[in-house]
């Protein structure tokens, strides 16, 4: 039975001064509704132009992808993307750059009032309320990563897509937000997809953990189903021993039997 | 907090017992930390630093120059003499006795219209074909090598072309600022607009702008410290442009008006004009760049 979201049989090759490359090699993948689904990978095996299929930035060569029974075409804001490096536009206030997402989404669905509200109840989701007035020079990285989110989410996606959203903040910094990720996908029961290098991230956050092969041709070498209950509170995990063997598990995968060729 | 104290507390009554009651402890007096001065001290000190070098500086100049010209029979005059022979000149500016016969400030605002028109029309020109340019990448490539020639090629040598098409001084002194001044709009709009964040044109993408929207939302905004920066330099190279142009094609204007004194050996005028030109060419460059910084707030800080 085909998931909520479904990958099927995609292949993507770039094609550079006439060299043609693959990048991933028929991957196929169904997620359910509100499921939070890591990918892991190394870097360079493909997992952010996997991604960026599913957002519709990059077209696969082969294969397509499936979003609530509608073929994706194209870039849309019922698949909002959560940048690496926040990528706000620097010349509008967080509050501004959440609006301009609120109004093209819902400028003719919700009157202004709405949009105001709601765009402010998103800042408030990510406890960023305090900086609607803020440029996105003046806030931290980690900030800057929350307002983010925040205008994914504004968009009301169908599904979620995190491209390494943490992977550019220290390490505090970076469990405070996945803990801020965790308790809103709690909340609004949001359908993620979460590309991340880091192993303890994937197993802390996710329903499901998608471990890549190495690059090129890159493809699924597995997925293990992670059965910790929720809400999973990061001290606890510590003492946790299934946590610790999916953590083995992921490990085992990316360095013993899929190690990354000398980077 | 409280636990703290408390725990302290023990540690301390336990430390206690071992030294003794003959613990006393000295206090050392530290000197009194002397009272910050206020804001706006600071913001006069600030003032007076930026002031009093350029300041000494130029008395410095004066000094030396009087005293290297201060001879009569000297070929350049010295500050004092140019004091002397062009007092009018220097303390009034707006006389006017009809002609060219007027007060430096008439000159200087003639040709700074003509800037105005000139460097207006390339301004507007060179964006949208800095747009245009920008976001075709054939267009840039085989433009990009032509801009470059034609933007070294002096304002003077597009005179003579100028005159043979207008064959009149008011439109020729147009045409030569407003080709001048074109070329560096023209480039670094093409180059802003090439280098605009794949990840800002992504998030148009994902939200569906429409190509209008894409480039008032994003791409102009994105792109507006390249285009101020392009504006920046035109405006300098039209102002060279006028002086050099006006020379030439006679009338009001502040070129001109170094060349009748030429004319005339009041050499001392020339001087005065000199420091217009620099002033005003100044000026101009500082107003493009307030006005670049008030347009791309917050721009360049990502």
């Amino acid at each position: 039975m085909p998931g909520y979201l479904s990958i099927e049989g995609v292949s993507v090759s770039f094609q550079r001064a006439g060299v043609v490359s693959d990048v991933l090699r028929d991957i196929s993948l169904a997620i359910e509704q509100g499921e939070y689904v890591s990918i892991i990978g190394h870097s360079g095996c493909g997992k952010s132009t996997l991604l960026n299929v599913v957002g519709g930035l990059v077209a696969p060569v082969s294969g397509g992808v499936i979003l609530d029974r509608r073929e994706v075409v194209g870039p849309g804001p019922e698949r909002a993307i959560v940048f690496q490096n926040h990528s706000l536009l620097p010349w509008l206030s967080c509050y501004e750059n959440i609006r301009l997402a609120v109004d093209k989404v819902f400028g003719r669905t919700k009157s202004r009032a709405e949009r105001h509200d709601w765009a402010m109840h998103n800042l408030q989701l990510v406890q960023m309320a305090h900086a609607a007035g803020k440029r996105p020079g003046e806030i931290s990285g980690g900030m800057k990563q929350r307002v983010g989110i925040a205008r994914a989410l504004a968009m009301e996606p169908k599904v979620l897509l995190l491209d390494e959203p943490f992977g550019a903040l220290d390490a505090l910094t970076r469990a405070s937000l996945q803990d801020a990720v965790a308790e809103i996908h709690a909340r609004v029961g949001c359908t993620v997809l979460m590309i991340t290098h880091d192993v303890d991230e994937a197993v802390f956050l996710s329903d499901r953990i998608v471990m890549m092969t190495n690059g090129p041709a890159a493809t699924i070498g597995e997925i293990l189903a992670i059965g910790l209950p929720r809400p999973r509170i990061r001290a606890a995990m510590v003492e946790e021993p299934r946590f610790n063997q999916y953590r083995l598990k992921v490990l085992e995968f990316l360095y013993s039997r899929h190690a990354a060729r000398a980077a | 907090m409280k636990e703290a104290i408390t725990l302290l507390a023990a540690v301390k009554s336990e430390a206690l017992p071992e030294t003794g009651p003959a613990l006393s402890a000295e206090i050392v007096r530290l000197p009194r930390p002397r009272k910050r001065p206020g804001r706006h001290m600071v913001v006069v000190g600030r003032i007076l630093a930026s002031i009093i070098p350029p300041v000494v500086v130029i008395f410095l100049i004066l000094v030396f120059w009087q005293i290297a010209c201060g001879d009569p029979a000297s070929l350049f005059p010295g500050p004092l003499s140019i004091w002397e022979q062009s007092r009018e000149l220097i303390v009034d500016p707006f006389f006017n006795r009809g002609g060219v016969d007027k007060g430096l400030f008439w000159h200087v605002s003639t040709s700074l219209s003509r800037v105005a028109l000139g460097f207006g029309l390339a301004a507007f020109t060179g964006i949208l074909l800095g747009v245009w340019i920008g976001a075709n990448r054939w267009a840039l490539r085989a433009l990009d090598p032509i801009f470059q020639v034609l933007r070294t090629v002096p304002p003077l040598a597009w005179l003579p072309i100028s005159l043979a098409l207008f064959r009149e001084a008011q439109p020729s002194a147009l045409f030569v600022i407003f080709i001048t001044s074109i070329w560096p709009v023209i480039i670094n709009t093409a180059v802003g607009i090439r280098n605009l964040p794949q990840d800002y044109l992504n998030v148009g993408r994902v939200l569906r702008l429409s190509p209008i929207e894409m480039f008032f939302r994003i791409m102009a905004p994105a792109a507006t410290p390249y285009i101020f920066t392009g504006l920046r330099i035109g405006i300098g190279m039209s102002w060279l442009a006028i002086v050099a142009s006006e020379m030439l094609l006679g009338g009001v204007g502040i070129g001109f008006f170094i060349w009748d004194q030429y004319n005339a050996s009041r050499i001392s005028d020339i001087v005065v004009a000199l420091i217009w030109v620099g002033l005003v060419g100044y000026a101009l460059d500082r107003f493009v760049a307030l006005l670049g910084r008030f347009a791309s707030r917050g721009t360049a800080a990502s």
